[in-house]
């Protein structure tokens, strides 16, 4: 009876969490839907604050990362095409799998490490704290005040997180080709050639609606912040582990959507 | 207009599947300072919660300027209510005229400059206007609590709760936080409803109390603290306030 009492015990859990999470997603739709209607609404002065905090701080460890990427994926694709003296199309798969796919991947699970904690901690500080409480006592519903402004600053700090990411990778990539005897004008002729505005576009997009995500998953972990002890730690690694997850399985849908759509 | 400004008949207390109050029946009126007490974990910070619109009853009726709180009636009462809680809750980033600033900013057609006039002025009634370009973060716990009061009072509530005003205070802070009430109530004409265990504090301030106990699972007495210490024929009540005899 025991397994069967934890079974039902985790199937409950699930479906409260599955309907806390429906109830958070149909809350914040209907907030940003008010907003369009009434933009004063929106805190423009806390997402620039979220925005400033997301993107410009985040610029070193996103471009260092985005730097040792290119750096590695050149050498390890390199090893291999120079069986068949092409290294010089390491620029090419380069760009395309950056900008395509790495670019907005990696930046986005840095995003979740970093600000998706970040807010599930500060809104699960607040609600410790009841200031949460307070903001529904005085009529001000906390996804306006505090969720929408972060999913906006993390969805407009996705692309400039983004756009660096990839350039200091195809940076890190020209640095691995010039010691190969690849010159580097050669690399970014490559790079101009098969770089359309559709996939460079197509990356900042994806990278944008990965910000949503990281935003939406770490604000939903801080308002779900429970007062006990480790709450707030519980709340920072689920929004990390969660935002992770997340971005994996649109990642993994958008690639099968393109595949079916030949995009 | 009726005399009553909370009403509660019949209330059960608590969360779905855990109730902690039961049939819990009283009244608080206009202008008293009306204090919910017991002891520790005994529900009345819960059937605060109630009153305030955070959590909804589960059994009862519980009307608050004379409506029932439900999805229609939740803006206009949560603009006749302001409430201090126990932490203070004010928002770290921003100062404490910022605070106080915020609701008159959301819910006011003033200008900037009238608003921060106003704001100015809730805080000096509070004692702050010193304080006003600090951070929470940078001021007392005492001065937490008293720009939470401005902050509460801003929009001119009918009513102001207090959660726990003197949880964490020294005594000389939490008597100055008791004069503030009495003050407040004295010139805004306003309705307190405090949670609190501290008998000094309910001795001063307090019109009439209720108390709760947790074992008993509902309400054991009502009435002024003299008449619950004096009069009252619940040993526990008598209990709670002979700790206190030399304060009161």
């Amino acid at each position: 009876m025991k397994p069967l009492e934890a079974l039902g015990r985790r199937a409950c859990e699930f479906a409260e969490s599955t309907r806390e999470n429906l109830a958070f997603l149909g809350e914040t739709t209907a907030c940003a839907l008010g907003m369009l209607v009434h933009p004063g609404r929106f805190r423009l002065r806390d997402a620039a604050l979220a925005f400033e905090r997301a993107s410009f701080d985040a610029l070193p460890v996103t471009t260092g990362i985005g730097f040792l990427l290119g750096l590695i994926l050149a050498f390890e694709s390199a090893a291999a095409l120079r069986m068949f003296g092409v290294e010089v199309y390491v620029s090419d798969l380069l760009a395309i799998g950056l900008f395509r796919e790495l670019g907005p991947l990696v930046t986005a699970i840095v995003l979740a490490g970093r600000t998706g904690s970040a807010f599930a901690a500060e809104i699960g500080a607040m609600k410790v704290d009841e200031e949460l409480d307070a903001l529904t006592t005085m009529g001000l519903p906390p996804v306006r005040f505090l969720v929408m402004p972060r999913v906006v600053a993390a969805v407009a700090a996705m692309p400039v997180l983004t756009i660096f990411a990839e350039l200091a990778g195809l940076i890190g990539g020209a640095i691995v080709l010039s010691m190969m005897d690849v010159p580097t004008p050669v690399f970014w002729r490559h790079v101009a050639d098969v770089s359309t505005v559709f996939t460079i576009s197509f990356g900042i997009v994806k990278g944008a609606f990965f910000g949503a995500l990281v935003g939406l998953v770490g604000c939903a972990a801080g308002m779900r912040t429970t007062t006990a002890a480790d709450g707030v730690g519980r709340a920072a690694t689920s929004a990390v582990v969660g935002g992770i997850v997340a971005i994996a399985v649109a990642d993994g849908l958008l690639a099968y959507l393109c595949y079916l759509w030949n995009i | 207009m009726s005399s009553s400004i909370i009403e509660l008949e019949h209330v059960d207390a608590g969360y779905p599947g855990a109730v902690i109050l039961r049939d819990v029946s009283f009244e608080v009126k206009r202008g008293e300072v009306f204090i919910l007490l017991g002891g520790s974990g005994c529900g009345k910070s819960t059937i605060m919660k109630h009153m305030i619109g955070l959590n909804p009853i589960l059994a009862g009726t519980l009307r608050v300027a004379g409506m029932e709180w439900s999805a229609k009636t939740r803006d206009a009462l949560f603009h006749k209510i302001g409430v201090m809680y126990q932490s203070g809750a004010l928002f770290g980033s921003m100062t404490c005229l910022e605070n106080v600033m915020l609701p008159l900013e959301e819910f006011t057609r003033l200008k900037r400059a009238a608003r921060r006039d106003r704001a100015m002025e809730l805080l000096a009634d509070v004692g702050l206007a010193d304080a006003a370009g600090k951070l929470p973060s940078e001021i007392s716990g005492g001065m937490r609590k008293r720009a939470a009061i401005a902050r509460a009072m801003a929009l001119d509530p009918e009513i102001v709760f207090l959660d726990e005003p003197s949880a964490g205070l020294d005594p000389i802070s939490s008597s100055s936080l008791d004069d503030l009430v009495l003050k407040l109530r004295e010139t805004k004409g306003m309705t307190f409803v405090v949670v609190t265990h501290e008998l000094p504090s309910i001795f001063k301030i307090a019109d009439r109390a209720a108390m709760f106990d947790k074992a008993r699972h509902g309400m054991i007495a009502l009435g002024s603290p003299s008449e619950l210490r004096e009069k009252s024929e619940d040993a526990f009540v008598r209990k709670f306030f002979n700790r206190g005899e030399s304060h009161g």
